[in-house]
């Protein structure tokens, strides 16, 4: 083999891409005779953030809880492709291994973190409730990755042993990303996790999953009906309105050049400060 | 014919009607061939309220025959109201015969306490169950529990254990405590100190468990693996005490501390009565004797 043909050998190599982490095809929820999202098709490649926006009604979180199993679509198929590089048919799985999938490979962080948090067990049980979940036996072990897991969401270590109940929104926000990410996950959902906090704690917020989502390489979908947490945060956007995908496309494009109507409607109400 | 006291009561032996026990016993076979799994059953309206033993005194009835010697124990305990109550509520409609003797009986009821004499295979303990659902502290939801159940989904117990350590230092249930059946199910093994989770072990004698308000039924069969949860740098640790039983020196039981006086004074005794009973019998003297035991035991 030459050196030409070792380059050429490398660079296929390089072309040729990991299959998509989630391929998601004709999904459709209906809410009695009302649409909740329809015929939904897109890709998640690996390490990629996804961004849904639109306004309130417009399918963002009935199509995140369809794709995380918190309700059931009507049709289409959720392929997801797991760390063996077996693509499985998630609708299909037997709830047990929905289950797994969820408690192992995948992680939600909801908007409101008394969703996803337990208020009364120690920030550190918070964090430690998905190691123990997949095996983990051995508290010292236990405490000093919880305790790791509060450093890198800056908070105190010595908040470790105290209740949820007792923490500020953004904390509690931080926590149960912290609770989410424990495990590394592939694959994570958030729903509006900005909502509700005040611009600073919003600023930071961004910052550290932005920091975050780039460590640990997980791939995002991200529901949020903020523009601006959509730009810092997505490398794709999707927007949606009335449960339909109107426009599609890299995160500066569609921000900087929309094309669909709804999209510079939507752009445009952005105040600029 | 011999003469049949439950006759005269006016009930069906044991209380419960034939159609009844029937249900209840198919509960307990199926509890039987899915160790730790908790069975639902219709459980019936008893002449006594929630909370008092209605599941263990259903599961007694159906499990009762006419030959058995039955003993019931409370705490420990065979003369409280509650084992006392129960004991002649069952002389009075079968007719059986009751003891105070551990060794004696073939079904022993039992609320709070597994007795201290090893039992036997030809015996039956039935447990008192007031919460048969282990993972109820961590999930309300009915549903959720059983889906957690059935995929073996048990993370959860652990966070329970964690916060203890985290903010105690060390596990500090002491009653209760959680186990695992047959390295499937995890279980409660209603109120018992955790003393006698041991015991719950590899048992020769076939475990019962009654809830009457949840209407749950569930077993250990005979020589059944049952592990108490634990953290492998936090293992599971029984009670123990630095002073034997004040009556019968007994440094293997479990010890109830009972108030003497107001000045403090105090002193530790074997809850099993009748263990502390036969050990002083056989001649045993604690500290705190009462000095005619010693010369009839002497006699």
């Amino acid at each position: 083999m030459n050196a030409l043909q070792a380059i050429q050998a490398t660079n296929t190599q390089r072309i040729d891409p990991e299959p998509p982490l989630l391929r998601v095809r004709n999904l459709n929820k209906h809410y009695g005779r009302n649409l909740g999202c329809g015929n939904i098709n897109f890709d998640l490649w690996p390490g990629e953030v996804l961004g849904i926006v639109g306004e309130s009604g417009s399918g963002k979180s009935t199509l995140l809880n369809c794709l995380s199993a918190k309700i059931e679509a009507d049709s289409g198929e959720i392929f997801y492709t797991d760390q063996h590089g077996e693509t499985v048919e998630f609708r299909a799985l037997p709830e047990s291994h929905k289950r797994k999938l969820l408690r192992e490979d995948w992680g939600l962080v909801h908007q409101n973190p008394r969703d996803g948090l337990r208020l009364r067990v120690s920030a550190g049980a918070n964090i430690g409730e998905r190691l123990m979940a997949t095996g983990a036996r051995h508290y010292g072990n236990i405490r000093l990755n919880a305790m790791n897991w509060l450093d890198r969401v800056e908070i105190d270590t010595n908040r470790t042993d105290d209740m949820p109940l007792r923490f500020s929104g953004g904390m509690q926000q931080r926590l149960q990303i912290a609770r989410t990410l424990v495990t590394q996950p592939r694959l994570v959902f958030m729903d509006e996790p900005t909502g509700g906090l005040d611009v600073s704690v919003q600023a930071r917020l961004l910052d550290l999953i932005r920091r975050l989502v780039d460590e640990l390489g997980v791939s995002c979908i991200i529901v949020t009906h903020d523009l601006a947490v959509a730009r810092l945060l997505a490398h794709r956007l999707m927007v949606m309105k009335d449960g339909h995908v109107v426009e599609h496309g890299l995160t500066d494009q569609v921000l900087d050049d929309p094309h669909h109507p709804y999209t510079q409607l939507l752009v445009s109400s952005i105040l600029q400060v | 014919m011999t003469y049949a006291p439950h006759e005269e009561s006016g009930y069906n032996f044991a209380y419960l009607d034939e159609q009844t026990k029937r249900m209840i016993r198919r509960a307990i076979l199926k509890a039987v061939t899915i160790p730790g799994y908790q069975v639902p059953f219709a459980g019936r309206e008893m002449p006594l309220p929630y909370g008092w033993g209605t599941g263990g005194i259903q599961v007694t009835a159906a499990i009762l025959g006419q030959t058995d010697i039955l003993k019931v124990i409370d705490q420990g305990a065979d003369d409280t109201t509650n084992a006392v109550s129960i004991r002649r509520f069952f002389e009075k409609t079968s007719g059986v015969r009751t003891t105070l003797k551990t060794t004696e009986a073939t079904v022993i009821q039992t609320r709070h306490r597994i007795p201290e004499c090893p039992l036997g295979e030809a015996q039956i303990l039935v447990y008192q169950v007031p919460i048969p659902e282990p993972l109820r502290w961590m999930e309300a939801r009915e549903s959720e529990t059983r889906k957690m159940h059935a995929m073996a989904e048990y993370g959860v117990m652990h966070v329970k254990l964690y916060e203890d350590i985290a903010h105690m230092g060390q596990i500090v249930r002491s009653y209760d405590y959680p186990v695992r059946v047959n390295d499937r199910y995890i279980m409660t093994p209603s109120p018992i100190p955790k003393f006698d989770n041991p015991k719950l072990d590899n048992m020769p004698a076939l475990q019962l468990f009654g809830a009457g308000r949840e209407k749950r039924i569930y077993a250990v069969p005979p020589y059944t693996k049952v592990v108490s949860l634990d953290f492998e740098d936090h293992p599971f640790e029984i009670q123990s005490w630095d002073q034997g039983c004040a009556l019968c020196g007994a440094n293997d039981s479990y010890l109830d501390e009972v108030i003497m006086d107001d000045a403090g004074g105090r002193m530790m005794v074997c809850s099993d009565t009748d263990y502390c009973e036969q050990r002083r019998e056989a001649g045993h003297i604690g500290p705190m004797a009462a000095p005619y035991e010693n010369t009839e035991a002497a006699q």
